[in-house]
């Protein structure tokens, strides 16, 4: 048996990590609340941005720092919410069909994302069941402190966790496949037999020609 | 006495052209080559309207179009792809004129529930520009994206399994054609292995249905496959069409045109070359010589400006089987020339175009379609070269691919030929895996490629050729890995080439040179009666 495994934003729904974490900022338990978090990621927004471009982990660990003082109810009980209203709607039309013919070639669906685990759970349910990697948060007497738990799920890890999880389970990485929109999953793209360039950037789709990998769009909704 | 299209060389004859992919190259045959060039193209219909008129209305087998029809039907009108004519026509493509006629008839009758699908099988979904100049701009507008549109056999919601032929063959048709109360097909047939049943059992089925019968057993069968009387394809298909006919009602409309592929001032490249004036001579010369300075994307674009002034020559509507014995009649009485005997050598051109690479280039399992495929297939009776002898062909072989297109076929060519050749191997070992690649099978889906199915059907298109040459060589490969993986010898012109099938024996050859495009087929006889196989 093999595995497919997916990459999240950008590949499967248009949102990115930013889009779910801003809903949850915007939606603390009082006013005052919401203005202080929103605040603070603001003034880091100028490190993210750096982030985002030299280091992927950096920026994910920057990102969730936002999360910091967030009681771990909320942040289930609004799960929820941020996937209707946020994850959801931004599906690619053809996302579901695509995890379905993978399904039918007898893979395992794997969802590698620097998501959180509790928003992965909600879309694996979406997708008819998928195995998730995803980030999780530490949390401290029930509230979140800001950190990421290891292993952080980005860049070069993900290829590490695929391969854990192809040992793991039995599948034959060369075998898999892992679909994927950014230049930053290279490493997770050239551990399997089967990558794909899923609406890649720009630098994924001229490394995807050159390889001849698979490469096609998936259209929003 | 040989036929006009049948030339000797003699001592004295000029250089033949002959394709080597985009470019034109020359070559020097044998004095006593049997040259078989095209026949001169058909006289067209003066009025090809009138033609389609009188066609629907005086229908064979069945009752007019028009006696079929009642106000509030639900009718489905299905085309031919792209893979015919090649090159795409010159516009008004003989598809659009059927379609005015006809949607003015549906519409006169009040039927308004009409969607047109192209029939496009596992080929890769044509693109919006290609499907306006094959229907016109008038129904491209008014039905195009909603009510005009390409099949998708991996569809699974939308597929629906009529039933199976005796021998098991699973019938999996688009649903909006098995719903509909009738379906009306519009085919343009350009080589005889088209048309009849193969238009809705073909072109409007999934991988379930094709992999009865493209599969090396059965193309193994095919004697040839553009004779449909001798071809184990063509029997299958013809089954599991007649279950098809069961279940819809299908009024068939097929269309024939003359070979004209070559618009003024290239008509000449169809022509024998020692009867070229002067002038010709020294264009042919000149296009040789250009086509070997351009670079390749040059060379494809002017190639892909030109759409080809193909006329019709024929119309016949009404039931499928009845229809399709006329049509093939046109097409014989185009393509054919009487061949007595069989050479120990086959030499062709292998052009820029197939069915498969239209504005796309050419790649090399597409040269082995040709090759061993469509021009070994060019033949009733006997083929053209006798058992175990040698097809000599002209083409760079360059490892060149069209990644959108034909994305499955860079997995194919690179990764499982060379683990074999083997057609039966690469059927049981990897076929079924391959073609339900999640990704290959989303670029099929939402982009314009090629099924993952279709590099193996590729494959196995040139199975019987394969069983029958010795072996194949080919003149001007530009590297030697991709002739070794299609398991071809290169020769680095054609002395040697000939030297080499003569296979160090000290022996003259019987040297036929196939010289084409356009289309040519030998209708071969062997001396007392029989054919050699």
């Amino acid at each position: 048996m093999a595995a497919s495994y997916f990459d999240v934003d950008g590949t499967l729904v248009g949102t990115n990590l930013v889009h779910p974490t801003v809903f949850y900022l915007l939606n603390q338990s009082t006013p005052f609340a919401t203005f202080k978090k929103v605040g603070r990621a603001l003034l880091k927004a100028p490190q993210m941005a750096a982030a985002e471009l030299a280091d992927r982990r950096v920026f994910n660990e920057l990102l969730f720092s936002s999360y910091a003082g967030m009681s771990e109810d909320r942040l289930v009980i609004l799960a929820d919410e941020v996937f209707e209203k946020v994850m959801r709607p931004s599906m690619f039309r053809t996302a579901i069909e695509l995890i379905q013919k993978s399904r039918d070639a007898g893979h395992e669906i794997v969802l590698v994302s620097g998501s959180l685990d509790l928003l992965l759970r909600l879309l694996a349910d979406h997708v008819g069941g998928a195995t998730i990697i995803g980030n999780r948060l530490e949390m401290k007497d029930g509230v979140a402190t800001g950190k990421l738990l290891a292993p952080v799920i980005a860049g070069p890890e993900k290829a590490r966790v695929i391969r854990d999880h192809a040992r793991a389970n039995g599948h034959d990485l060369d075998d898999c496949f892992a679909f994927s929109d950014s230049y930053s999953d290279v490493p997770m793209l050239s551990v399997v037999g089967h990558p794909a360039a899923v609406n890649p950037d720009k630098r994924l789709a001229l490394l995807a020609k050159a390889y001849s990998w698979p490469t096609f769009r998936l259209e929003a909704s | 006495m040989n036929h006009p299209s049948v030339v000797t060389l003699e001592r004295g004859s000029r250089p033949r052209v002959l394709f080597a992919g985009d470019r034109l190259v020359e070559v020097d045959l044998p004095a006593g080559t049997r040259c078989i060039y095209p026949k001169p193209p058909l006289q067209p219909l003066k009025n090809v309207d009138a033609a389609i008129r009188y066609a629907i209305n005086h229908p064979l087998g069945t009752e007019p179009l028009y006696a079929k029809l009642r106000p509030g039907m639900k009718v489905t009108i299905a085309l031919d792809d792209i893979s015919l004519p090649l090159p795409p026509m010159k516009r008004p493509d003989v598809r659009e004129r059927v379609l005015h006629v006809v949607l003015e008839q549906l519409a006169d009758h009040g039927v308004e529930d009409i969607e047109i699908i192209i029939a496009t099988s596992v080929h890769r979904r044509m693109k919006g520009h290609e499907i306006r100049h094959m229907v016109g701009d008038k129904v491209f507008d008014e039905y195009y994206p909603d009510r005009l549109y390409n099949h998708d056999a991996e569809d699974s919601a939308n597929m629906v399994e009529v039933g199976s032929t005796e021998l098991g063959e699973v019938v999996e048709l688009n649903r909006r054609a098995v719903e509909s109360d009738l379906v009306i097909y519009v085919n343009l047939n350009f080589v005889p292995m088209d048309g009849g049943h193969k238009s809705v059992a073909v072109g409007l089925c999934g991988y379930k249905s094709l992999k009865a019968h493209h599969n090396p057993k059965v193309m193994r069968n095919c004697h040839s496959y553009m004779d449909p009387a001798a071809s184990g394809l063509a029997t299958s298909v013809e089954r599991m069409g007649k279950i098809a006919n069961q279940h819809l009602k299908v009024f068939t409309i097929e269309t024939t045109i003359n070979n004209r592929m070559f618009d003024r001032p290239l008509e000449f490249l169809s022509k024998n070359e020692d009867d070229l004036n002067a002038t010709e001579w020294r264009l042919l010369k000149a296009l040789v010589a250009t086509t070997a300075r351009l670079p390749q994307p040059a060379r494809q674009a002017i190639f892909d400006k030109f759409p080809s002034p193909f006329g019709v020559t024929g119309v016949v509507a009404g039931e499928t089987e009845a229809v399709h014995q006329k049509t093939l009649e046109k097409c014989f009485e185009q393509y054919m020339v009487p061949i007595e005997g069989q050479a120990d050598v086959l030499v062709a051109g292998i052009p820029f175009i197939s069915p498969y690479n239209v504005h796309a280039f050419l790649n090399p399992l597409l040269v082995q379609v040709l090759a061993q495929g469509y021009l070994f297939n060019m033949y009733r009776g006997a083929p053209l070269v006798k058992k175990g002898g040698t097809l000599i062909i002209t083409h760079p072989c360059t490892d060149k691919f069209d990644h959108e297109q034909h994305a499955p076929y860079v997995d194919f060519v690179h990764r499982l030929l060379p683990e074999t050749r083997d057609a039966m191997e690469l059927h049981k070992r990897y076929e079924s895996k391959f073609a339900e690649n999640p990704a290959f099978i989303q670029m099929y889906r939402e982009g314009h490629a090629y099924h993952p199915a279709h590099p193996f059907f590729m494959w196995y298109w040139g199975e019987a050729g394969r069983q029958h040459l010795g072996k194949v060589i080919v003149v001007g490969a530009d590297n030697e890995y991709i002739p070794k993986l299609l398991g071809y010898e290169t020769a680095p012109n054609m002395e040697e080439a000939l030297y080499r099938a003569k296979g160090g024996a000290n022996r003259s050859l019987d040297i036929t040179l196939l010289h084409t495009p356009p289309i040519v087929m030998g209708d071969v006889t062997v001396r007392g009666g029989g054919s050699a196989g």
